[in-house]
């Protein structure tokens, strides 16, 4: 195929001239103008360094761990007095254990918290994951087909919502643990509860998700492209998720920014409430949940692992927050 | 930009803005018809409704929009037809049924022997070949998250139309036809001007080398100079590739110069339809008439000249619930008893020229008495006329027959 006439080469000469040409008329994408308006507001930068410092943590635990340089699992009693308690000032804080010492079987806190910190931010990763999925594409294709469809994925939402589901997630803990062992297949103990957590925090936190996405799409499907893709023969599944999907990443990544703090607390009150991950393996909320016993002994034991928690939730939120802020330029504060 | 450059460098303020008359008359030659060509697609009685649905939990259905009511058009190959009306006037969405991206209520649209109307998703698919879009709005018709390269690209993967290896040379021929750079495959939407954006909309419905384009405005969201570029590359395509264009516009001095045929919706039903020259010196409906009365014409204000200015009054009726009889009937300066009774069919009245009126005639030499009535078989108010037969063959049918109502000899002429 070949350029028709003499009127489309002087189009060709206009737009073949040289790159500055185009370059000058060239709008900032979206996407760089959101980069900016983050990289203005001071506390969005803060807790960006703050989470990112986090996954650093996260991820540097078991390497370390398996180097030998921490070790949050080694019971050292002569670190402890008669009644179970760290010797020395300030929970037994030393060169050795900056953060002190566990009382009861002294290990080492500071191993005990990076580790725990590991644990922690995967369960509330994986479950971010598995609600953000189920949310995703629940919203996309609630919004986008409309109807009935609509209709249905609506009403379970609002059943998801209405249901009890902490209590639910005690009551069922039983069976919800042998379901996880003798179906999946999942070794007892601290795996299949840890599957546990992850599959009842997925499987009820993907509701607010399914919400923002569908509001979106109900916007984003009236836009031509979409009419485009349809006139050119597009699958509906290419449609949803070719076309659509690409244009809901901003609210995607802030609902995930603002979710995962919430996992990681609502993981610390399993943990307290006696479901998920038990000891010795650590995390963040079992440690809180054993500390709890020496909140007036051994304060600072009980603190450092409060304190992790709210750090964590206030930067995650935070960033989410600031996300937000830079992505929908017409949101107010 | 050429062709905008060279405005007229005195005279009035009105005289320095270069009118799409002006800059067009600087570009290609309009569009001329070929009378022999034959129809690629006919729409036949094509009807589009949308229920419209009460509140509350059993959501009955209290309506219907009739978004396009029954219009018939024949599309010649290689030719272009000219679908113009004020907004909402149905035009988008008869373009929209057409290419199905709405399933039509009613009525037929074949094409090469088959129906898209009532064709099944599974078989529309290998037709969406045939038949393509180009889109109004630039800035909303490509996909802000796709680069240009994978938006012309995408018609071609989903219908396997060259190897895959080839995909991005096949792109790169696509976006020099349209006249881009074709280095700029990878850039992503926003880096373009909304006249470069239509260009890209223009290769994606050109990569299937479809038979027929559907054109929905696609010149009304562009800067007049840049609208004279697109529509003379639209020209150069049309005249290289041999395609079909539907052009629904409400710009008429740009339907002017692109289509040699014209048809005029006035809520969901034509009106009048016909060649160029029918339309706009030989308008016989009182809408077309007053459409045509509200176009600037700076020939006629620098030489003093001014015309008459028909004002309707009034807004458009709701389309849920349409004046009986003639539809114009609620707006129209000339209107009688029988325009509340009978819609009035839409009458052959030359070689390619039909009205739907009961007064069909030129401006201020409209007849008195209906026309319709002796074929309708009613008197002169609407009222059932024993006396008289009413001619069966009032069927609305898309293209022209070679027979019409002579107006001056008040019989049936022939060619």
């Amino acid at each position: 195929m070949t350029a028709p006439s003499s009127e489309l080469d002087s189009h060709l000469a206009v737009d073949r001239g040289p790159d500055t040409l185009l370059t000058e008329v060239v709008s900032k994408s979206p996407m760089r103008l959101a980069v900016a308006r983050f990289r203005k507001d001071k506390l969005s930068m803060v807790s960006l360094v703050v989470v990112v410092l986090f996954f650093l943590l996260a991820i540097s635990a078991p390497i370390l761990v398996a180097a030998d340089l921490i070790d949050p699992l080694k019971n050292d009693t002569d670190l402890l007095d008669e009644y179970g308690l760290p010797l020395g000032s300030f929970g037994g804080i030393s060169g050795d254990h900056w953060l002190g010492v566990e009382p009861g079987g002294g290990r080492d806190a500071l191993a005990r918290l990076w580790y725990g910190t590991t644990f922690s931010l995967s369960i509330a990763i994986a479950a971010t994951i598995i609600a953000m999925f189920i949310g995703v594409v629940a919203g996309i294709v609630s919004g986008a087909a409309g109807g009935w469809v609509d209709a249905i994925i609506g009403r379970a939402i609002d059943l998801t919502l209405a249901f009890p589901q902490t209590l639910m997630l005690l009551a069922l803990s039983a069976v919800g643990l042998a379901f996880v062992e003798e179906i999946l297949g999942v070794p007892r103990g601290n795996p299949a509860a840890a599957v546990y957590v992850v599959g009842v925090l997925g499987l009820f936190g993907w509701t607010a998700v399914a919400r923002i996405v569908r509001g979106q799409v109900l916007s984003l499907r009236e836009r031509e492209f979409v009419q485009a893709s349809q006139m050119i023969g597009a699958s509906r599944f290419r449609i949803y998720f070719r076309e659509i999907l690409p244009n809901l990443w901003a609210p995607i990544l802030v609902t995930f920014t603002l979710m995962m703090p919430a996992f990681v607390s609502a993981e610390a009150a399993l943990s307290f409430l006696g479901v998920g991950i038990s000891a010795p393996t650590p995390t963040l909320g079992n440690i809180l949940t054993d500390a709890l016993r020496y909140a007036d002994s051994a304060f600072l034991y009980f603190f450092f692992p409060a304190l992790l928690i709210a750090i964590i939730v206030v930067s995650f939120n935070l960033l989410g927050d600031g996300l937000r802020d830079a992505l929908d330029p017409k949101g107010h504060r | 930009m050429a062709e905008s450059d060279q405005t007229v460098t005195e005279g009035t303020a009105a005289e320095e803005v270069p009118t799409v008359d002006e800059v067009l008359s600087q570009a290609h030659a309009a569009s001329e018809l070929d009378p022999d060509a034959p129809a690629v697609l006919t729409v036949s009685n094509l009807r589009m409704y949308f229920p419209v649905r009460s509140t509350g939990i059993i959501r009955r259905k209290v309506g219907d929009i009739q978004a396009v009511d029954g219009i018939s058009l024949a599309l010649p190959k290689g030719g272009s037809v000219g679908l113009v009306g004020e907004s909402g006037c149905g035009k988008s969405t008869a373009g929209r049924a057409i290419t199905r991206l709405y399933q039509p209520t009613a009525g037929s649209i074949e094409f090469e022997g088959r129906d898209l109307a009532t064709i099944s998703n599974r078989e529309l698919k290998p037709l969406r070949r045939e038949v393509q879009m180009i889109f109004q709005d630039p800035y909303s018709s490509l996909n802000p998250r796709h680069t240009v390269g994978s938006i012309v690209a995408a018609p071609l993967r989903i219908h396997n139309v060259v190897p895959k290896n080839q995909t991005l040379k096949r792109v790169q021929e696509l976006l020099e036809v349209v006249g881009l750079n074709p280095e700029h495959y990878n850039r992503y939407p926003n880096e373009f001007s909304g006249g470069q954006r239509q260009r890209i909309g223009i290769a994606r419905a050109l990569a299937l080398q479809p038979k027929v384009i559907v054109a929905d405005e696609p010149v009304s969201a562009l800067d007049v100079s840049i609208q004279a570029q697109v529509i003379n590359l639209l020209q150069d395509l049309q005249r290289e590739f041999d395609i079909a264009f539907l052009f629904i516009a409400h710009d008429l001095a740009v339907v002017r110069h692109f289509c040699p045929e014209i048809a005029v919706m006035y809520l969901g039903k034509i009106v009048e339809i016909g060649d160029r020259d029918s339309i706009y010196n030989n308008a016989h409906h009182p809408y077309t008439q007053a459409l045509l009365s509200a176009v600037p014409d700076v020939k006629q204000a620098i030489t003093g000249g001014r015309r008459e200015r028909i004002q309707l009054t009034g807004d458009v009726p709701s389309p849920i619930d349409p004046p009986s009889g003639c539809r114009f009937r609620t707006r129209c300066p000339i209107a009688q008893e029988i325009c509340s009774r009978h819609e009035p069919p839409l009458l052959q009245i030359g070689r390619r020229h039909k009205v739907a009126c009961h007064f069909p005639g030129r401006l201020g030499e409209h007849p008195h008495a209906p026309l319709t009535a002796g074929l309708l078989g009613v008197d002169a108010e609407g009222r059932p006329d024993p006396g008289a037969s009413p001619s069966s063959d009032l069927v609305e049918q898309p293209g022209y027959a070679d027979t019409w109502f002579d107006l001056d000899k008040k019989s049936i002429g022939r060619a």
